[in-house]
C-alpha cells in the first residue's frame, strides 16, 4: 500500500509534466489547427538553455528568466520560419515541415553540445519531506504545484480576459476574427510564444528528475501527444487529464511489469484508446463539414 | 491494369496494348540489370549501390502512401526493419530458405502495416503521424530489449544469400532487376483503379467517397503496401549486407526515407529513386561532415523544412510538372460518343422514399421528421429559406451525417445506415455546393473516378471502357474538348459542370444536385437549365435543391419546402410555390 501512495504521487509529478506539453499541443492545434510535432524539442532546448546558464554561474532564477525568454524567441522564430510560410497550405506539408523542425532542433543541440546526458540541480535545496509513509520529492511537488497553478492561469486568462477571448475567437474562425478586427497572426504568433513557453517550462521542471537529453523531446512530446488523444484532442481539460493518466499508468508499468519497456506502455495506451474509444474521454470536435 | 484488358479493340481511344507502349522502359531495366551484372565494381561501390538499390524500393513506398494517397509514414524504417530481420534470422538462426524469409517478411509487414493502419487511419492525419513514430520507438526498443530472439544491439550476423545469387555483382543485379520491377508496378499504379482511388483520397476524402469510393479500405491498403515495400527492400538489404543491428532501423533512418522522397518528389518512383540516390551520395562525397554527431540530421532537418517551402513537389515534380502542362495542352482528347444514362429500374414508382428523417446536433434539431418521396424519372427539387435544413438532409442522404432517426429507400434497398461509398454503388450520385474536385487531376481523371462507380452497368471491362464512358459524360456537359486540361485551369462554372459529368458517368439512379446554380452567371444558369433537361428526357431522376426560383419553378415538377428542420409543404411545383406557409416562409407573413 505504501508503495501504491508512493508510485502514485511519482506518476501524477511525471504526469503533470506530459499534462504541460499537451496543453501546448493542445493550443496550437486549436489556433492552427495543426499539431506541432517539435514541441517536445521546445522542453529538450529550454533544458538545455539552463543547464548552459546555470553552468555558466548565473543564479538559478535569473537562468530560468533567460531559459524562458529564450523559449519566447524560439516560438517567435518558429512561426515565422516553419509555420507562417505554409498557413495557407494543408495540414501535410505543415506536419512535415514541423517534424523537420523537430530534427533540426534536437540534432542542432547534439552536434553542439554532444551525447552525454546532462544533470541540472533542483530549485530547491531540501530534496524533500516524509509524509507518513510516502517520500514527497521536493521537484515533484514542486512540478505539481506548478501545473495547478498553471491549469487556473489559463483558464483565467482564456476565459476572464480580452485577449484570451480573442485568441478563442481566433482559434474559431479565423475570418471572422479578422472581420471583427483581431490581427489573426499577431494571435497565432502569441499562440506559438505561450505554447513554446509553456513546452520549456515543463522542460525545465522535468529536467532534475530525468537526465537532460537529447531524446528527452521526442519522449516528452510522443507521452504528451498520448495523452491528447486519451483526454480527447483539442481539449484542454482532456489534455491535463489524459497527462495524468499517462503518468500514472506509466509509472506503475514500470514498478510492476517491465522497465525497458516503460515508454512502450504510452503507445499501447494509445492504440487501445485509438481502436476502442478514438474521440478520447472528453470527446474531439466533429469531423468536416460538407 | 493487365495487357489482356486493352485487347478489347476500343475506337480512337488509346490503341496501342500497354505492354508495346512500355516496351522502352524495360529495354532500359534489361540494360541496367545487365550493367549491373557485368560490370566490374570494387567492394566500396559495390555497397553504396547497392544501399541506393534497396533503400529506393523502400523509399517506393513511401510515394505510395505519402504522394499518392496523402498519407504519412514516419515508421517505414521499422518495416525496412521487418524484412531485413525475418532474412537475418531466418536465414542465420534458423537456417531456413532465403526466398521464404523474403516472402515472410514483406508478409510481416503487410500484416503490421494493415493492422497499424486499421487502428488509425478513420482519424485525422496527425494521428497517424503519431502513431507512426510512437510504432517506431516500440520496434526499436523491442529489437535492442528482446536480446533473446533479436540479439539486441549486437544485431545479427552471417545472413545469408540465395544460392542463386551468391556474388555480390550477381546479388547487385538481382536488386537492380527487383527495382525496376517495383518500380514499373508504382509508376504504373496512379493509372489504376486503386490508384485513382488514392489519388481521389489524397485530393478530397469526402468526395471520393460519395463518388463510390471507400476510403478507409483505400488508405489501408496505400499503407499496407508502403509497408509491405519496405519489407521487401529490408530482406534484400539485409541480403546484400550479411550484418543488419537495431541502429539501422532507427526512427532517424524513418527521417531519412521521408527526406529521400521529399527530395526526389514524392509523388512518382523516379523521383524517389533520384532523392535515394542524391542522400546517399552526398554523404559519402562530405564524410568529414559525419566526425560532428547529429549534424547530419540536423542538415536533413532543415532541408525538409526548405524543400516543403520552396519545392513541395521534389526535384523530379519540378520537372515533370513542366511537361505535363506541356502535354497537357498539345494532346488531343479523343472523340467520344453521346452520353447514355440507364437509370436501375428495380425498386416500384417511388425511387427515393424518406420517412420520419431527423437530424439532430445536441439539441439542435437541424432535420426533424422529414418525408420526401421522389417519383421515377421526375425532377424533384427541395426548397426553403437559409437554415431550413436542405443541405442537412442531402448530407444525411449521401451517408456524410448519420441519421438520428427515419429511414431512407434508394430504389428498393434500405440505405439508411451505408456509408458513403456504399450508397454510391447502390445508385446515388451528387455534386457540392462547394465544388469537390480532385484538384490535382484532369477533368478526364476526375470523371473516371465517377465512371468505376461499382456497380456502373454502362461501362465494359477495361481502361479504354471507362476513357470512353468518362469522354462521353464530358462531352456531354460540353467540355469533352477540354477533358485532359488540370482542374485549376477551368472556371467556376465548368468546374461544375464537370462535377456534373463525374456523377453522370457513374450512372447513377438519383442524381442530388446541391445548389448546381449558385455562384453562376445568368448565361450559365441558363446552359445549366438545358443540360437539367437533357438529363431528364432520359428517365434520370433528380433531386436539386436551389434558391433560384425561377431554376427551381421550371425544371421540377414536385417541390418539397422545408423551414426550421420541417416539412412545410409538399406537391406539385405551381401549387406548392402559391402555398401560404411557403410564401411567409421566404418573404414574411403581413
Amino acid at each position: 500500500m505504501d508503495l501504491v501512495l508512493q508510485l502514485l504521487f511519482t506518476g501524477i509529478g511525471i504526469g503533470a509534466v506530459y499534462a504541460l506539453v499537451a496543453l501546448g499541443f493542445v493550443l496550437i492545434f486549436r489556433a492552427t489547427n495543426v499539431v506541432n510535432f517539435a514541441q517536445g524539442e521546445f522542453s529538450m532546448v529550454a533544458a538545455y538553455l539552463m543547464v548552459v546558464c546555470v553552468e555558466l554561474g548565473l543564479p538559478y532564477w535569473l537562468s530560468f528568466v533567460i531559459a524562458l525568454a529564450g523559449m519566447a524567441l524560439l516560438g517567435v522564430i518558429f512561426n515565422l520560419g516553419v509555420y507562417y510560410p505554409l498557413r495557407h497550405r494543408t495540414y501535410l506539408p505543415v506536419i512535415i515541415a514541423t517534424i523537420g523542425a523537430s530534427i533540426l532542433l534536437s540534432n542542432s543541440v547534439l552536434a553542439i553540445y554532444g551525447p552525454q546526458p546532462q544533470v541540472l540541480q533542483g530549485w530547491f535545496e531540501t530534496p524533500g519531506i516524509q509524509l507518513g509513509p510516502v517520500y514527497l520529492d521536493s521537484q515533484y511537488l514542486l512540478i505539481i504545484g506548478v501545473t495547478i497553478l498553471l491549469v487556473l492561469f489559463n483558464f483565467w486568462f482564456f476565459e476572464k480576459t480580452l485577449l484570451g477571448k480573442k485568441l478563442q475567437a481566433t482559434s474559431q474562425d479565423k475570418e471572422m476574427a479578422s472581420l471583427l478586427g483581431i490581427s489573426v497572426s499577431t494571435m497565432i504568433m502569441i499562440t506559438f510564444i505561450y505554447s513554446a513557453v509553456l513546452g520549456g517550462l515543463a522542460g525545465i521542471l522535468v529536467a532534475p528528475v530525468l537526465f537532460v537529453s537529447i531524446q528527452m523531446g521526442s519522449t516528452i512530446a510522443l507521452k504528451a501527444f498520448a495523452a491528447t488523444i486519451i483526454g480527447g484532442f483539442g481539449d484542454v481539460a482532456g489534455a491535463i487529464v489524459g497527462g495524468l493518466a499517462l503518468g500514472v499508468i506509466e509509472t506503475f508499468g514500470a514498478a510492476y511489469i517491465s522497465v525497458p519497456y516503460k515508454d512502450g506502455f504510452a503507445f499501447l495506451v494509445l492504440i487501445a484508446f485509438l481502436v476502442f474509444r478514438p474521440q478520447g474521454i472528453f470527446g474531439e470536435r466533429v469531423a468536416e463539414k460538407a | 491494369m493487365s495487357a489482356s484488358d486493352n485487347m478489347i479493340p476500343a475506337p480512337a481511344v488509346r490503341s496501342k496494348p500497354l505492354i508495346i507502349r512500355h516496351l522502352p522502359y524495360f529495354l532500359g531495366a534489361a540494360v541496367l540489370v545487365a550493367l549491373a551484372a557485368s560490370m566490374q565494381f570494387d567492394g566500396y561501390v559495390l555497397n553504396i549501390l547497392l544501399q541506393a538499390t534497396t533503400f529506393s524500393i523502400a523509399v517506393f513506398g513511401l510515394s505510395v502512401v505519402l504522394g499518392l494517397c496523402g498519407q504519412i509514414n514516419l515508421a517505414q524504417a521499422a518495416f525496412f526493419g521487418f524484412g531485413a530481420y525475418a532474412v537475418g534470422l531466418g536465414t542465420a538462426d534458423l537456417h531456413l530458405n532465403f526466398w521464404l524469409c523474403l516472402v515472410g517478411g514483406c508478409v510481416i509487414a503487410l500484416i503490421a502495416g494493415a493492422f497499424l493502419g486499421m487502428s488509425t487511419l478513420r482519424l485525422g492525419g496527425h494521428y497517424l503521424a503519431m502513431v507512426t513514430i510512437s510504432f517506431q520507438q516500440i520496434v526499436t526498443l523491442v529489437m535492442i530489449n528482446a536480446i533473446g530472439v533479436t540479439h539486441g544491439p549486437d544485431g545479427v550476423a552471417n545472413i545469408r544469400r540465395p544460392e542463386l545469387f551468391q556474388s555480390s555483382q550477381s546479388y547487385l543485379a538481382f536488386c537492380v532487376a527487383m527495382l525496376a520491377i517495383v518500380g514499373y508496378l508504382v509508376w504504373h499504379l496512379p493509372d489504376t483503379k486503386l490508384g485513382r482511388a488514392m489519388r481521389a483520397v489524397r485530393d478530397n476524402e469526402l468526395a471520393a467517397g460519395v463518388n463510390g469510393i471507400d476510403v478507409f479500405r483505400t488508405k489501408v491498403s496505400a499503407f499496407a503496401v508502403c509497408a509491405a515495400l519496405g519489407g521487401l527492400a529490408g530482406g534484400l538489404f539485409a541480403g546484400g549486407f550479411a550484418y543488419v543491428s537495431p541502429d539501422q532501423f532507427s526512427f532517424a533512418e524513418s527521417i531519412q526515407f521521408l527526406t529521400m522522397s521529399l527530395l526526389g518528389g514524392v509523388a512518382s518512383p523516379i523521383g524517389s529513386a533520384i532523392g535515394t540516390g542524391l542522400l546517399i551520395l552526398i554523404p559519402e562525397w562530405l564524410r568529414f561532415l559525419k566526425s560532428v554527431p547529429g549534424l547530419y540530421l540536423a542538415i536533413y532537418g532543415l532541408s525538409v523544412i526548405l524543400i516543403i517551402r520552396f519545392m513541395p513537389d521534389g526535384i523530379w515534380g519540378f520537372v515533370s510538372d513542366a511537361f505535363t502542362r506541356w502535354r497537357a495542352h498539345t494532346g488531343a482528347p479523343p472523340v467520344a460518343g453521346a452520353l447514355q444514362l440507364k437509370p436501375a429500374t428495380t425498386g416500384g414508382d417511388i425511387v427515393l422514399e424518406v420517412t420520419g428523417l431527423s437530424k439532430h446536433f445536441g439539441g439542435l434539431k437541424a432535420v426533424d421528421g422529414v418525408d420526401i418521396a421522389v417519383k421515377r424519372g421526375s425532377v424533384h427539387a427541395l426548397i426553403g429559406p437559409n437554415g431550413s435544413g436542405k443541405t442537412t438532409t442531402l448530407n444525411v442522404l449521401s451517408g456524410l451525417y448519420k441519421a438520428t432517426s427515419g429511414k431512407i429507400v434508394l430504389d428498393g434497398t434500405d440505405i439508411t445506415s451505408m456509408a458513403p461509398h456504399q450508397r454510391t454503388a447502390a445508385g446515388l450520385g451528387r455534386t457540392f455546393q462547394n465544388i469537390r474536385l480532385f484538384r490535382s487531376m484532369t477533368a478526364l481523371e476526375n470523371v473516371e473516378i465517377g465512371a468505376e462507380r461499382p456497380g456502373n452497368t454502362m461501362i465494359g471491362k477495361g481502361d479504354d471502357a471507362l476513357t470512353e464512358r468518362a469522354m462521353e459524360a464530358l462531352t456531354f456537359v460540353g467540355l469533352g474538348n477540354r477533358a485532359n486540361e488540370l482542374i485549376s485551369s477551368f472556371s467556376y462554372g465548368h468546374q461544375r459542370l464537370i462535377e456534373i459529368a463525374r456523377a453522370l458517368a457513374s450512372n447513377p439512379t438519383l442524381l442530388l444536385l446541391d445548389e448546381p446554380a449558385a455562384g453562376l452567371n445568368s448565361t450559365e444558369k441558363l446552359e445549366l437549365h438545358e443540360l437539367l433537361k437533357r438529363i431528364a428526357a432520359q428517365g434520370l431522376t433528380i433531386l436539386i435543391i436551389d434558391h433560384d426560383m425561377t431554376l427551381v419553378s421550371e425544371a421540377a415538377q414536385h417541390i418539397t419546402v422545408l423551414n426550421f428542420g420541417r416539412r412545410i409543404a409538399d406537391g406539385e411545383s405551381m401549387a406548392v410555390l402559391r402555398h401560404p406557409d411557403v410564401v411567409s416562409a421566404y418573404l414574411g407573413s403581413e
